[in-house]
């Protein structure tokens, strides 16, 4: 096979694959401490997908009143329904005031209160004093804090002068006696293979959001690095959670940031009915995002949607001060009119929970560093391989995931792995060897595809398959439903193997192919999601079990592991939640009911 | 003697027709450039005949469309589908802009006709090569530049006012739309920094923070960089996020004037 297909081959200290808001951080870190860094990925950086991140990213400055990393500490424990680790959450929260400070530093824009600092808004589920207060701690760049991250981190990238290979596909991680070697990519504008070998690699590969037929993702969002690792015989963690944002637009699933909630929308039902005051009297709104969505997916089905179909909710801005609207969102007020036709102005904005994040992915401890089971160690380190953002699962996020925690995760791990590398790598160190049979099942699966010659297109498989998660994978989750979505997901992988259909043979530019190598990653990992999602008999955070609808802290306080091998069968472990922090300067927070 | 004639290769044929559905209820003819590197041929322009009701309400949903159905062999670039990330920029009924926000019920002129981006290299379809764009972007030091350093443990400060500068600067995308749509631009990439990369390099400028605005407008001053500008407008025009490069441009210019 590798002579069907010259190879041409790179050696990198490191290797980032992916170019959001982690794998820039990490690659700018890496540059900057003078490791060779390449940096791996299928779109050029800013096109990546934390581009539409909107609303902010949190950190306890107190630039708008009186703030704690502690309490921002306890805010994320207590959104993550007590799943979240507790000594990475105390990591996170407390590196965000220099990780944020950092960014400013580096020339993000963002907007500014009167006295030139910082402008932070709320957010959902971030409070002060321990649930008592409403805390201002999401800073913002208006609504499109994303982009003005991920530019101002390719820029960093520049002036460092990190080295981007872009447009360029990772095909699969190569892993030789258990560490990880290195990956294989197909570069898109004139069809080469290249294989990069380095002493670590890095996966910030993002997440999922394309497994479902309507979700805020771009489509670009397969979580390519997920999939690679499952085929390399690793396991992922806690993927049976799946964020819903309450305010995607009904029917076209483009975001509205959580912050025009933050800067006083409100929802409502048919009724004109402020329905979130009757589930969560304290942060009405505000609470966080499972709960809101949960709230309009009751609202529904108990007949008070609004439409044709009774089957959304609306979001009120049209009471908001138009020069605070102009402002703070005129990224929403303009991708309002753009998908849904109105005016934010005068007109209520027709929103649906939408499939949004993914909380699961690979296991990392705080540096970084994947983890696997090994001789009965459930954390032990896979060397040579790291992964950073939504790909990753430290776990920050837990069952539920805080809005504007996700832009803080990229940054503080990103630069958490870069760190690592340094601490790891001594540069330009001769590598590991490595066999080059190994990159024959990789080539071997890549070519087979290429040649595929069945009845179904990809088109038609990738529908199928987003439709029996939109149906069997959504807000709420039984038995029946899940198993049932098991069924019909390895029927839709078995049609795929069978049966797929490729029409486009070249290597240029073979977006036919690309897709459908996208595809299989996000059937695989459909596949986790379903299976862990049965597995897990009880309700927390964004899982929610009609069959199981309480938290089950005795059997369930637990992370879940799972391996997937190529004929779709799963096998499932777990790992204990971290109840401990990591210093002594905070105390850890015992579970207890989850009350917004 | 000067030669008169198309580069070799460069001159689209007409291509495949592909047959109108059977009561399409909304029935539109999209026309789409395509260019395949493997084959020794001209570029064509292949027909396609899509029901607008069966896919979303975007050109692009109508591009998907046509690869999830018709043929799937059709290339193109898109992430996002919501305007933001810059990804599916070309030309569509002669403008250039972002295929996910181009709503097709406003094209009047049936049929939707899409090329890639205007004078640039095609790889593939409508998949233009923006590696010499990017390199440009690079060029004008696209990052923060000051000697000061920063107040250790907390950010700088900047006004409502300065920050307010920023406005319409920031929000640049690098979907290549301005730049693809500048005559000046076309005749003398080479050398014309093009409005892309001089907005850029103006955001930066017009940053209270940034200390380097003598060596932003050192590094500009030539007579092809800065000034192959000849405002046209085409750039401002075509912005698909609504922002005034020209304007941009024309603010280096004044500076110019001023420290001369």
């Amino acid at each position: 096979m590798t002579q069907a297909y010259p190879i041409t081959e790179h050696k990198y200290d490191v290797i980032v694959v992916g170019a959001g808001g982690a794998g820039l951080r990490a690659t700018l870190g890496l540059a900057e401490k003078g490791l060779t860094t390449a940096c791996i990925t299928k779109v050029f950086p800013t096109r990546s997908h934390t581009v539409s991140a909107q609303g902010g990213i949190s950190a306890a400055l107190g630039n708008m009143g009186e703030d704690d990393w502690r309490w921002h500490m306890y805010d994320t424990i207590k959104g993550s329904d007590w799943l979240g680790d507790q000594d990475a959450i105390e990591y996170m929260c407390r590196e965000a005031i220099p990780s944020i400070v950092e960014l400013e530093h580096q020339g993000v824009p963002f907007s500014r209160n009167s006295e030139g600092k910082i402008y932070q808004r709320s957010f959902g589920g971030m409070t002060t004093h321990y649930g008592k207060g409403n805390a201002l701690r999401t800073c913002a760049a208006a609504d499109q804090t994303g982009h003005a991250i991920l530019q101002t981190l390719y820029q960093q990238s520049l002036k460092h002068h990190a080295e981007f290979f872009v447009e360029y596909f990772a095909i699969d991680v190569i892993m030789q006696n258990g560490e990880c070697r290195g990956v294989l990519a197909w570069r898109l504008d004139d069809g080469t293979l290249h294989f990069f070998r380095a002493h670590m690699t890095i996966m910030a590969t993002g997440g999922y959001g394309r497994c479902y037929l309507s979700c805020t993702s771009a489509h670009t969002c397969t979580g390519d690095g997920n999939a690679m690792l499952l085929r390399a015989g690793l396991p992922l963690q806690d993927m049976e959670f799946v964020q819903f944002h309450p305010t995607g637009i009904y029917g076209v699933g483009c975001l509205i940031t959580e912050g025009a909630r933050g800067e006083g929308g409100f929802l409502v039902n048919s009724e004109g009915d402020r329905f979130m005051e009757r589930y969560a009297p304290t942060a009405r709104d505000l609470a966080s995002r499972d709960v809101v969505s949960r709230a309009i997916a009751i609202e529904v089905r108990e007949g008070r949607g609004v439409g044709v179909n009774n089957d959304h909710a609306y979001l009120l801005l049209d009471h908001l001060d138009p020069e605070l609207i102009h402002k703070r969102l005129p990224g929403i007020t303009e991708t309002a009119r753009i998908f849904a036709g109105i005016d934010v102005l005068n007109e209520p904005i027709p929103v649906i929970p939408t499939a949004h994040y993914n909380m699961g992915g690979i296991p990392t401890n705080i540096h970084g560093e994947v983890l696997s089971v090994s001789y009965g160690n459930n954390e032990s380190v896979v060397p040579g391989l790291m992964a950073i953002g939504e790909t990753a699962c430290v776990s920050v996020h837990g069952a539920n995931r805080l809005g504007s925690n996700s832009l803080l995760d990229l940054v503080v791990f990103g630069r958490a792995a870069a760190q690592r590398c340094a601490e790891l790598i001594k540069p330009r160190t001769q590598h590991k060897s490595v066999s080059k049979a190994l990159l024959d099942e990789p080539l071997a699966r890549f070519d087979a595809i290429r040649h595929a010659k069945g009845e179904r297109s990809i088109a038609d498989l990738r529908l199928e398959m987003q439709t029996v998660m939109q149906n069997h994978a959504a807000v709420f989750r039984s038995e029946e439903i899940l198993q049932q979505g098991v069924e019909n997901m390895q029927a839709t992988w078995d049609s795929f193997n069978a049966d797929k259909r490729i029409s486009d043979r070249s290597l240029t530019w073979n977006t036919d192919l690309a897709e459908a190598l996208e595809l299989e990653n996000l059937m695989q990992q459909a596949t986790v999601t379903l299976k862990s999602a049965v597995n897990r008999t009880e309700s927390r955070g964004s899982h929610a079990r009609e069959d199981y609808k309480d938290r089950d802290d005795d059997h369930w306080l637990k992370h879940t592991l799972i391996w997937l091998d190529e004929s779709g069968q799963s096998k499932i472990d777990y790992r204990p939640v971290h109840l401990h922090t990591l210093t002594d300067e905070v105390e850890a927070i015992q579970p207890k009911t989850r009350v917004y | 003697m000067v030669a008169f004639r198309l580069p070799k290769g460069s001159s689209v044929k007409k291509g495949i027709d592909h047959p109108v559905p059977t009561q399409a209820s909304l029935p539109r003819t999209v026309k789409v450039y395509r260019y395949d590197p493997d084959q020794e041929e001209n570029p064509r322009l292949d027909s396609y005949q899509i029901d607008a009701s069966q896919c979303g309400p975007m050109v692009l949903d109508a591009i998907i469309h046509i690869k999830n159905t018709i043929d799937s062999s059709l290339t193109f670039r898109r992430s996002c589908r919501e305007g933001v990330c810059g990804s599916c920029a070309m030309n569509i009924n002669g403008r250039n802009t972002l295929a996910c926000i181009t709503h097709m019920s406003e094209l009047k002129k049936d049929p939707i006709t899409i090329y890639p981006l205007p004078h640039m290299p095609v790889i593939k379809d409508l998949i233009a090569d923006l590696t010499h764009f990017y390199a440009q972007h690079a060029t004008v030091k696209p990052w923060i530049e000051n000697q000061t350093p920063p107040p250790g443990d907390r950010e700088r400060l900047q006004t409502q006012e300065d920050r307010a500068k920023l406005d319409g600067l920031w929000e640049c995308i690098l979907c290549a739309c301005c730049s693809t749509s500048c005559p000046s631009y076309w005749w003398n990439s080479d050398r014309y920094l093009g409005p892309a990369a001089l907005l850029q390099s103006y955001r930066w400028i017009a940053d209270s923070r940034d200390e380097a605005t003598g060596e932003r407008l050192n590094s500009v001053e030539d007579p092809f960089r800065l000034y192959r500008c000849h405002t046209i407008m085409n750039c401002t025009d075509s912005c698909p996020k609504g922002l005034n490069p020209a304007k941009a441009i024309a603010e280096i210019k004044k500076l110019m004037v001023q420290r001369s």
